[in-house]
């Protein structure tokens, strides 16, 4: 909302008020602001007085110019084709400001120029509001122009102007007197209303016109007529007040209709009487329905849409735009007012599927039920002193809105206890005759009497913040809530999340936050065929259209990413949520995904190098699951492997027999790089039940370290020799390493060996060598005879 | 003799002084205390002496042992250590020289706002609870005071998935969702981080995906003074133990009075400077007392109980005190903007 100063001084006295302290404390009154600024922002423009004029004699268009600015008579060439003799202009002096650019003395033609005669183009308005013959010569003033005066002020286009941004329920502040109520309480000032005054023919409107109202989406609908209406331009208060409130003027009668919406608030439409006939009518439009609106285009209605009808046809769409066929124009003599309030929700759906107007926007939000009638008769009076017209008497009306002040009971009690500020009765008092509401005071009880413009005060609430907002909330002091004393908790899942995210962080994986929405493409790779995707009803782009099922290819995301940027050695996680649809409910499901790449540590200058690898990563993830507590409950299964994982390098994760993740190197038809992934459920460990933390006695007899190396086949895996030697070797084994690996000519094709170094210990005595002998004789003999193995030599 | 034994003294005394190894000294040693060294000599010729003299010898060859003895044994210790110290100096290394990389990683600087905000109101009480990403539109609007076809909802362009699902545009709803679930209405208080989603084409200010921090206390007697006083700590854990906040009226549905919250600038302290644009303030949250539809919709009755509630975005907590000036870095993961967070700042635990 644009608020002119001039426009607003009608209402409230603002001589003695910088208009930028209005804007800074309206918005302690929480009207913000974009910007403060004047219609025009030239500077140094005078009204000048050609005295003499001649045709310069080396020129075909320049004409030297002697004119008088008050303060002495410059020459000024001047290439205006109507510029003339006697003519009273507007002068740019040396060192004025332009939107175009300072103005220098110059030569032009081997003559002097001392300034600049303007166009009305050149001052910097709003080019919407500029015509033809404004851009094709110099603009002439009247001859009531003061020669001197300033230019701008003579116009009327030194008018300030602030831009608010409302916010969505001051509905009541998008006209001119309700801001004026808001800064006049503000101020402690009382509004001035225009004094209507009408003058009317005998003819009553009632005796030719009939009105039918044929929905409950129309409690106001009001008619008036006016006869023998001249349209010709606005006068200049009229339009310069338009276009500071970003209007362009058309006509007297346009102008009107405009005028009287801003400065009341209700939106008004103007019919050509003679296209109109003589029957209105208000109802919901058929579906299918054309109507050609005002801006030109057909459109098709519904059953939603209210529109004003005559016999035949729709003519307008209510509360949003005039009908083409009864459009007002030039040799319009007699015109039907229309003045009314719209369901506002019925607007809305109206105004968002067809067109938002200035007058939708009001009514979508609400207008005053109280207004509607004093609009009109503005609109009247305004018709009659502007446009010559001719008023009927009578009103065509149907009005079932109540018009009564809302009345709200608060008690000083409830003010003080909410605001926390120490408000007495007399405060409250002022403040509430300061916004105009009436009260009545009954044992500290106030029932408060709200006029209907404030449509956004209903309940005891609203009149607390109205109150605090005048008192100023810069008065409260803050101070902590005395309720009981008890800790604060985060959540099992939150603080699950933090101690990954902590010691993830620690094994030097950085975290990353990667988009919830991804693209049909991305949901198709390490999705998981259980999971049946959320799918936007209408997404914004095809890049964001579906809810992840995996974080892993934003993972992959991020990669390319960096990657591209040279960036090799990547190590990087994310916990976040996967979505999905099971029985008809939506499923959020927290996950933890790593992605590695590159070297893990490196000195290269030492040659030390560790790059990341499957078992590195295994590392990571035993490494976390044992921090979480799971230590011993994990394997690692070829069972239910990932179809987007490299087949011979990939596990799942699977802890109490149930798959919680899985690890393995990126399919090379995926992605080209070495690049290591692993995912775990998080919801799923967060079931898990971890045991608690126990002493456990330290050893105090020493152990009994053996080696032993065995050749296997080829596809005989680690874990199936560690578990036969851990069921031979009984409790005295009490660790299993492996700390070799050989696939070569020492042993036969298809076969490898594996060294293991076992140690031996019993808690309660010192082992003598016979023992450990039985045990690893027998663990030779179990895994030789159970895995086909060999005993290797040493 | 005992002319001789002084004499002997003084001879190995000088001799030991200009020993430089190991083996010389023991050499030296064997020399003056062995078998067939002066030493032991005199005590042969001493057995030849007569009682009385032969007491007052032996005690002063005794003595002379005893001080060879322990001046062998110093003149050892030091050429020992000289030693060792010639082999350490020929261990030395160039320190200079690069470290091996060792990689720690970053947590994400929205994470570490979140865990900063939710740190400060766990020690004040407060319970981090969280509500689910695809959310109702009863959670989402409805309870929160925005009936279908409010305007305000206009501001909130939202992802819809069905007529009656859609991703949370904001926090909000986990309020509605606390409220509901206490069953005997009594106080709560809670914050509820977590993503949220609006219909924006991604730009330096804007993005479809961000988070927000809902920070919510119901109960009775709450007023807009614990409010202040709530935020002002949080202003103060956030931006410095000096920061002051102000109150700004404006409006959010489902809050009545609705109040904007700025905060003094960090950077200039007041004065004015181009981070709060000349005006000393920074607006940072939105905030306001609970409004009764939304207490009454969740069964709590506003006549008891009031509340307050606020909103906060990490990414603008973010941007501001690190100087960010592009939201989607939050979310594009280069590593170089993730590893300037990769420490902790002073006093922050």
């Amino acid at each position: 909302m644009r608020l002119s100063k001039d426009f607003l001084s009608d209402y409230i006295d603002l001589s003695n008020i910088p208009y930028s302290e209005v804007a800074e404390k309206m918005v302690f009154a929480g009207n913000e602001y974009e910007s403060i600024e004047k219609l025009c922002n030239a500077k140094g423009l005078v009204v000048g007085y050609i005295e003499d004029c001649v045709n310069h004699p080396e020129s075909d268009h320049l004409h030297i110019c002697k004119v008088n600015i008050g303060s002495e008579t410059v020459q000024i060439l001047c290439g205006a084709p109507n510029v003339a003799k006697g003519q009273k202009v507007i002068v740019a002096t040396i060192g004025a400001e332009l939107p175009g650019g300072v103005i220098k003395k110059a030569k032009l033609a081997g003559m002097e120029s001392h300034g600049m005669i303007c166009s009305m183009a050149e001052l910097g308005l709003e080019s919407k509001y500029l015509k033809e013959e404004d851009h094709a010569g110099i603009h002439v003033l009247d001859a009531d122009a003061k020669v001197g005066e300033d230019a701008l002020h003579y116009l009327g286009f030194d008018d300030e102007i602030i831009d608010f941004e409302l916010t969505a329920d001051r509905a009541d502040l998008l006209n001119i007197i309700g801001m004026a109520y808001e800064i006049g309480a503000i101020y402690n000032q009382k509004v001035t209303l225009p004094d209507i005054k009408l003058h009317e023919t005998k003819e009553n409107i009632c005796d030719i016109m009939k009105l039918d109202v044929r929905t409950d989406n129309c409690p106001i609908y009001l008619g008036k007529m006016v006869k023998n209406v001249e349209i010709k331009e606005s006068p200049k208060f009229i339009k310069n007040r338009l276009m500071a409130s970003g209007i362009r003027p058309i006509n007297n009668v346009v102008d009107i209709s405009n005028y009287v919406m801003l400065e009341y608030g209700q939106p008004l439409h103007f019919f050509d009487k003679d296209k109109l006939g003589n029957t209105v009518v208000v109802r919901m439009a058929n579906e299918g329905e054309m109507l050609n609106t005002l801006d030109g285009k057909a459109r098709v209605l519904k059953t939603s849409d209210i529109v004003i009808a005559n016999e035949k046809e729709p003519v307008a769409l209510a509360g949003v735009m005039g009908g083409l066929e009864t459009e007002i124009e030039n040799d319009t003599k007699n015109i039907f007012i229309e003045a009314a309030i719209f369901n506002p929700l019925r607007i809305r759906y109206t105004s968002k599927a067809i067109i938002r107007s200035e007058a939708s926007i009001r009514y979508e939000k609400g207008v005053d039920p109280s207004r509607t009638i004093l609009a009109m008769n503005r609109a009247c009076e305004l018709l009659e002193q502007y446009a010559n017209a001719e008023i009927y008497s009578g009103i065509l009306m149907h009005d079932i809105a109540s018009k009564e002040d809302k009345k709200i009971e608060v008690s000083l009690e409830k003010i003080v206890s909410v605001l926390g500020m120490n408000i007495t009765k007399e405060d409250v008092e002022e403040i509430l005759t300061r916004l105009g509401f009436t009260y009545k005071i009954k044992y500290n009880i106030f029932e408060v009497y709200v006029p209907t413009r404030r449509i956004d005060v209903n309940i005891k609430e609203d009149v607390i913040a109205e109150i605090g907002k005048i008192y100023g909330y810069d008065k409260v002091v803050g101070s902590l809530p005395t309720n009981i004393m008890k800790k604060g908790t985060y959540s099992k899942k939150e603080q699950l999340e933090k101690n990954v995210r902590r010691h993830l962080r620690a094994l030097g994986l950085n975290q990353v936050i990667t988009y919830s929405l991804v693209s049909e493409n991305e949901i198709n790779i390490f999705h998981n065929e259980k999971y049946e995707p959320v799918i936007l009803e209408s997404p914004m782009s095809e890049d964001r259209k579906v809810m992840r099922t995996s974080l892993i290819p934003s993972l992959l995301h991020v990669y390319d990413y960096n990657s591209a940027r040279n960036r090799k050695d990547i190590h990087i996680f994310e916990t976040s949520a996967i979505y999905y649809k099971e029985n008809d409910e939506y499923k959020e499901n927290m996950m933890l995904s790593g992605l590695l790449s590159g070297v893990y540590e490196e000195n290269t200058w030492q040659g030390k190098e560790l790059k990341v690898d499957f078992y590195l990563v295994k590392g990571i993830v035993e490494n976390l699951l044992d921090y979480l507590g799971l230590h011993n409950r994990y394997q690692f299964s070829l069972d239910n492997l990932v179809k987007e994982l490299h087949p011979g390098m990939s596990a799942s994760i699977i802890i109490d027999r149930n798959i919680i993740g899985f690890i393995g190197r990126v399919h090379p038809s995926i992605c080209k790089k070495e690049v290591y992934v692993f995912e775990l459920d998080l919801k799923k460990i967060l079931e898990l039940k971890v045991k608690a933390i126990k002493f456990k006695e330290i050893p105090k007899y020493p152990s009994v370290k053996k080696d032993v190396s065995f050749i296997v086949k080829e596809d005989v895996t680690s874990k199936e020799v560690e578990d036969v030697i851990k069921k031979a070797g009984s409790r005295l084994l009490t660790n299993i390493d492996v700390f070799d690996v050989y696939v070569g000519e020492n042993v036969g094709k298809d076969e490898k060996s594996i060294a293991y170094a076992l140690t031996f210990r019993d808690p309660n005595k010192t082992l003598n060598d016979e023992e450990v002998t039985v045990i690893f004789n027998k663990i030779i003999a179990e895994v030789t005879k159970k895995l086909d193995a060999v005993l290797r030599n040493k | 003799m005992k002319e001789k034994v002084e004499t002997l003294k003084k001879e190995m005394k000088e001799k030991i002084k200009s020993i430089t190894t190991l083996k010389e000294l023991n050499d030296l040693k064997v020399e003056y205390l062995g078998k067939k060294g002066p030493i032991n000599e005199l005590t042969t010729m001493m057995r030849d002496l007569p009682v009385e003299e032969k007491k007052e010898f032996g005690k002063v060859l005794n003595e002379v042992k005893n001080e060879a003895n322990t001046l062998f044994e110093n003149t050892k210790k030091a050429l020992e250590e000289k030693e060792l110290n010639e082999k350490l100096q020929k261990e030395k290394i160039d320190i200079t020289l690069p470290s091996a990389k060792l990689h720690v990683g970053a947590i994400h600087p929205l994470t570490k706002v979140i865990e900063e905000i939710e740190e400060l109101f766990v020690s004040m009480g407060y319970d981090v609870v969280e509500g689910p990403e695809i959310e109702e539109d009863l959670y989402n609007f409805e309870k929160l005071n925005l009936p279908k076809g409010h305007p305000a909802r206009d501001a909130q362009d939202s992802f819809y998935i069905t007529e009656e699902m859609l991703l949370r545009t904001q926090t909000s709803p986990v309020q509605a969702r606390v409220m509901d679930a206490n069953k005997e209405k009594t106080e709560v208080r809670v914050i509820c981080p977590g993503k949220v989603y609006r219909r924006d084409d991604d730009d330096a200010t804007h993005s479809h995906q961000f988070t927000q921090i809902e920070g919510l206390v119901v109960g009775e007697n709450i007023s807009l003074s614990h409010l202040k006083g709530t935020l002002e700590e949080l202003a103060k854990k956030l931006f410095g133990m000096d920061r002051e906040i102000r109150f700004r009226p404006s409006f959010f549905p489902f809050t009545e009075p609705s109040l904007e919250v700025d905060v003094s600038c960090f950077k200039c302290g007041g004065s004015g400077c181009s981070i709060c644009k000349g005006t000393g303030w920074i607006e940072i949250l939105g905030s306001g007392m609970v409004h009764p539809n939304v207490l009454r919709g969740c069964g709590y009755d506003p006549e008891k109980y009031t509340g307050f509630a606020f909103g906060i975005g990490p990414e603008r907590v973010a941007m501001l005190k690190y100087g960010i000036n592009d939201i989607r870095n939050f979310y594009t993961d280069d590593l170089r903007f993730l590893e300037d967070f990769n420490r902790t700042e002073g006093s922050e635990q």
